[in-house]
């Protein structure tokens, strides 16, 4: 269920999302080497955005946070969530925040879980523009808020954050697939993933080089529901990597079905489901 | 004038290491900036010059010069092959080709985004060429620029000054080559579907039977992969019919037993697409591909570590799609 206070807080992301992803277009905010002051206050701001001034305990007790050491491919760069405590309807991660402080658009997704399902990893993938701090906020459901921070080294040489081809991108949008394990029982904790074809690119600004502009294309929010009820939701942005992937765990305790709800910033929206226990259909 | 001494040598050619003589151009001197790697120019075959990349990683203390670049010379004008990561490395390839030719430079041909080749470019704006490059590189390269520049300035600081973006003014379509008379001379430019990258384009100098494939061929150095594994295959079973008689690759030596090197590559990917697609169907993670995928190819090839594990991401999201 979404509460006033989550709607509220919902929309305050948003519009930070939303700031932040103007900023790219229109100011010349690609900033790659930043000092040591800068990058703190990059994230006072976005800190002092979120949470106003609400104190951040340090989470290392609370959510593991797995990345590389450098970013091999700075277009897909993995990462991984754990949650170290274990979850139920008294106690649980309301919201994680997911943060690259050096990448135009710092915000990279909100996920909101009802608290209804046990999850133990959260994984997906992220753009990293420049050496950056990356840090996961979780929001725990009676009001505490715990952050862990891992440094990420910028990929080399000839790394990009774009689309590797933008042709092949834009003929398969839209796919969606979940992929289960092979073979699980009710009750078994399912460790899913969810993948979706989309560019999730951030557009481009008409310059003084290129003369050019390309519309901007990325996803917004990704709903996952089991049998109507709420899994997780997330809003994102354009510092996930193209072709969304999401591997996320829950556990059915009945029989029913896994539904994707897709919605993209030029207001397509794309829709998949899969049977559980069955396996995925053609 | 070094020029006689280019056309002297041209008719002593036994081997690649006789006909590599040629052009140590101190052309560094009025710079300053270059002073410790005199650029070398070797003419590979007549009229064909080539400046052979270092072959390392994208540092200052290689000042970018990592691509190999070089030029061809007709009858009447002179096409450009690739212009190296600065405006200053542009600028020396510009000298070089001074050095030999007072013949207009018609043509800049970029053969594909990567900023070792791309980004030199702005030194020939003076000659007012037509720069010729796949119809999606100019795309590709609005959508780097500022990642590319700043990634420049960061590596090789202020010693990049007067680099800037140069996008290409005419484009080749897939499958539909272009021709560039160079007088006596023709140039045959092909552009390929997405492979290295999803820019990719081949010079073909019909003369001398050279294939310049730029980075559709690595030699020695570990491939990357920056457009599409399966596409690059197939690519390469398309290159293997040509009957060139030796060829330029991007990074390492000219080859003329080039059919080994094609070879080499083409294992190297297959190792990739058939680790990745296994670990793909067992619902395994990118982390585990870096792990397990083509470690067998680890002594094959120079930068292994550098950009293996890139290799191994780039094409784990390709796959996991099939
Ligand atoms: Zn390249």
């Amino acid at each position: 269920m979404t509460t006033v206070s989550n709607l509220k807080h919902n929309k305050v992301v948003r519009k930070i999302v939303q700031i932040s992803y103007l900023t790219f277009l229109f100011g010349s905010l690609m900033i790659t080497t930043l000092s040591a002051a800068e990058t703190d206050g990059r994230w006072h701001e976005i800190k002092t955005s979120l949470f106003g001034d609400r104190a951040i305990k340090d989470g290392e007790d609370v959510i593991g946070l797995e990345t590389p050491y450098r970013a091999l491919d700075a277009a897909v760069v993995p990462i991984s969530i754990e949650s170290k405590i274990t979850q139920n309807q008294n106690n649980y991660i309301k919201s994680l925040y997911l943060v690259i402080d050096n990448n135009p658009s710092p915000i990279a997704a909100v996920f909101h879980f009802p608290g209804k399902h046990n999850w133990q990893s959260l994984s997906t993938r992220v753009r990293v523009n420049a050496y950056t701090d990356l840090r996961v906020i979780a929001e725990i459901n009676d009001g505490n808020i715990y952050m862990v921070n891992n440094y990420v080294k910028a990929s080399g040489g000839c790394s990009a954050p774009s689309l590797k081809d933008p042709a092949a991108a834009a003929a398969h949008l839209g796919k969606i697939k979940l992929k289960l394990p092979k073979a699980s029982n009710l009750g078994d904790l399912l460790s899913t993933q969810l993948l979706i074809k989309h560019p999730n690119s951030s557009g481009l600004q008409f310059d003084q080089i290129s003369r050019q502009y390309i519309p901007a294309n990325f996803i917004r929010s990704i709903q996952v529901t089991f049998n109507d009820e709420v899994v997780f939701t997330a809003d994102s942005d354009i510092s996930i990597s193209e072709d969304p992937s999401i591997h996320f765990g829950f556990s059915p305790e009945e029989e029913g079905i896994l539904k994707v709800e897709v919605k993209d910033s030029t207001g397509r929206t794309f829709n998949h489901s899969v049977d559980l226990p069955n396996q995925e259909k053609g | 004038m070094i020029k006689h001494r280019l056309r002297g040598e041209l008719n002593r050619w036994h081997s690649l290491r006789l006909r590599t003589l040629v052009v140590m151009l101190l052309l560094c001197l009025d710079t300053g900036i270059l002073k410790a790697q005199p650029s070398e120019f070797m003419e590979i075959a007549p009229g064909i010059y080539l400046r052979p990349g270092i072959q390392q990683n994208f540092a200052s203390h290689n000042r970018g010069h990592i691509a190999n670049i070089g030029f061809i010379v007709g009858k009447q004008a002179v096409a450009v092959i690739d212009t190296g990561s600065s405006y200053q490395e542009g600028l020396t390839l510009r000298r070089a080709i001074r050095e030999i030719t007072a013949l207009p430079i018609q043509y800049v041909i970029l053969t594909h985004m990567h900023p070792d080749h791309t980004l030199g470019a702005a030194a020939f704006d003076q000659d007012a060429p037509v720069y010729i490059g796949h119809a999606q590189l100019k795309d590709a390269l609005i959508r780097r620029q500022t990642h590319y520049l700043d990634r420049l300035k960061e590596v090789l600081g202020s010693t990049t000054e007067g680099t800037r973006l140069v996008l290409p003014s005419a484009g080749v379509e897939v499958g539909r080559a272009v021709r560039l008379e160079l007088g006596d001379r023709i140039l045959e430019l092909q552009a390929y579907p997405t492979a290295h990258t999803n820019n990719d384009l081949s010079v073909y100098d019909r003369n001398s039977g050279t294939l310049w494939l730029s980075d559709l061929l690595f030699v020695e150095r570990i491939p990357v992969v920056d457009g599409s594994l399966l596409g690059w295959l197939g690519v390469i079973d398309y290159l293997d019919q040509s009957e060139a008689k030796r060829v330029v690759p991007g990074h390492g030596p000219v080859v003329t037993e080039w059919k080994a090197s094609l070879a080499d590559q083409r294992r190297y990917l297959d190792a990739l697409l058939s680790g990745i697609r296994g670990i793909v169907r067992q619902n395994g993670t990118i982390e585990q591909a870096i792990e397990q995928v083509g470690q067998e190819e680890k002594d094959n090839w120079l930068l292994f570590d550098e950009y293996h594990g890139r290799n191994v991401t780039a094409s784990f999201v390709e796959l996991e799609w099939e």
